[in-house]
C-alpha cells in the first residue's frame, strides 16, 4: 500500500505505458476468443487475457478510473449476460427435436476455415469469453478489496484501492 | 526428451525452494515459474491451446498472489517438527509412489498415440470426423464446443458460480469504511 502517487495509482511511467498497451491486450484477446476454432486458444484463454488487461489498468490506474470504464456491477450483469446466452445457445438447440447445445448452425466443413465456420462453437466461445473475464475480473477486484491475510489472523478491508 | 527431463528437473528444483524459503515473494516467484516452465513443457508435447492457457492463468494468478502478499508480514513458526507426523507422511508418500510407478509400467510410452493402442477409442473419431461434423479446424476447440459442450457449461457454470459465491461472501465487509465499521458488528477481527 505504498508507493501510490496519484489515487492509488502506480508512476507516471507504468500508468502512460498502460495507456498504450491496453487496447492492444485487449484486442489480442478478443482475437483469442474469436479464433479459438481456427487456432490455438479459445473462449477461456481469451477471456484471461481480456481479464488481465483489465487487471493492469486497475494496477495502473486505481480503482475509481477503472470503474469508468467497466465497473463491478457493470462487470457482473455482463457475466450473467454471457451464462444466460450460453444457456440460450443451447436450449435454442433444441429447437425441432433435437439435442441440448445440438449444434444447429454447424458450418461447411469444405469451406476455407472462418469467423462463422464453426456454427454455434463461434457463440459459445464468445459466451465464454464475456463469462472467464468478467468473473476474473471480479474476483481480482473483490479479492484485492478483501485482502487475505496470512499473518496473525486480522482481515484487513482495505478502503482505498489501486495501490499495491 | 532429454530437454524434458531438464524442464521437469528444474519444476522440481523450483517447488523445493518455493516450499523451503522463508521470504513469501520468492516462493511466489518460484511458484510462478513452475507455471511457466509447465506451459513450455505443454508447448513440446504438442499442446498449444493448453500451453496457452496455462501461461495466462498463471500470470493472473501471480498478479493476484503477488498483491495478497506483498507488504505482507509473515509470522513464521520455529519448532520441532512433530516425530508421528512425520513419520506418517513419509510412509504415506512412499506407498503412493510405489503404488504410481507400479501403475505407470502400463502406461504407454511419452508420445505414442492412443489410437495405435485403441482403433475403436473415441479420439480416434473426434480426429477424423471433427472437421466434417463441426467445420473447425482446431479439434480441441471442436471437442470441448461441439462433442463436449455440456461439460464446458458445466464449467463455465462453476466459473461464475465460484466467484459470485466470493463476491457475495466478501462484499459486506469489504463495503465499510473503516471509520464507518462498528466495533460491535465485527464477528472475526477488527478492520482497521
Amino acid at each position: 500500500m505504498s508507493g501510490g502517487t496519484h489515487q492509488g495509482g502506480m508512476s507516471l511511467i507504468v500508468r502512460t505505458v498502460t495507456r498504450w498497451l491496453k487496447a492492444f491486450i485487449l484486442l489480442f484477446g478478443i482475437y483469442v476468443v474469436l479464433y479459438g476454432h481456427v487456432s490455438p486458444g479459445g473462449g477461456f484463454a481469451g477471456g484471461v487475457v481480456i481479464a488481465c488487461a483489465y487487471i493492469l489498468l486497475t494496477l495502473a490506474e486505481g480503482r475509481e478510473r477503472t470503474a469508468r470504464l467497466l465497473s463491478e456491477r457493470l462487470a457482473a450483469v455482463l457475466a450473467v449476460a454471457g451464462l444466460l446466452f450460453f444457456l440460450g445457445v443451447g436450449l435454442a438447440g433444441m429447437v425441432g427435436g433435437r439435442a441440448f447445445l445440438d449444434n444447429f448452425l454447424v458450418g461447411d466443413s469444405g469451406a476455407e476455415p472462418a469467423l462463422a465456420s464453426g456454427g454455434i462453437i463461434e457463440l459459445c466461445e464468445i459466451a465464454i469469453g464475456i463469462i472467464v473475464s468478467m468473473s476474473l475480473f471480479l474476483a481480482f477486484a473483490v479479492l484485492s478489496r478483501f485482502r487475505v491475510s496470512l499473518g496473525d489472523g486480522d482481515e484487513t478491508a482495505t478502503g482505498e484501492g489501486g495501490a499495491s | 526428451m532429454a530437454l524434458l527431463g531438464i524442464l521437469l528437473f528444474l519444476m522440481i528444483i523450483g517447488a523445493v525452494i518455493a516450499v523451503e524459503t522463508r521470504n513469501l515473494l520468492s516462493s511466489i516467484v518460484c511458484l510462478g515459474a513452475i507455471g511457466f516452465l509447465l506451459s513450455i513443457v505443454f508447448l513440446f508435447l504438442g499442446a498449444p491451446d493448453l500451453a496457452i492457457t496455462q501461461l495466462v492463468v498463471e500470470i493472473l494468478c501471480l498478479v493476484i498472489l503477488i498483491r495478497a502478499t506483498i507488504h505482507r508480514r509473515v509470522e513464521t513458526v520455529a519448532g520441532n517438527r512433530e516425530f508421528v507426523g512425520l513419520a506418517v507422511t513419509v510412509v504415506m508418500l512412499a506407498i503412493v509412489l510405489m503404488l504410481a510407478i507400479s501403475m505407470m509400467a502400463g502406461f504407454p510410452s511419452l508420445g505414442t498415440s492412443v489410437l495405435d493402442r485403441m482403433a475403436q477409442a473415441p479420439s480416434h473419431f473426434y480426429l477424423l470426423q471433427g472437421k466434417a461434423q463441426t467445420g473447425v479446424t482446431n479439434i480441441v476447440t471442436a471437442i470441448l464446443l461441439d462433442f463436449r459442450a455440456y461439460d464446458t457449461l458445466g464449467e463455465a457454470t462453476v466459473l461464475f458460480c465460484a466467484v459470485m459465491g466470493a463476491l457475495a461472501v466478501l462484499r459486506r465487509s469489504a463495503r465499510r469504511r473503516p471509520e464507518e465499521g462498528d466495533a460491535g458488528d465485527e464477528g472475526e477481527g477488527g478492520a482497521e
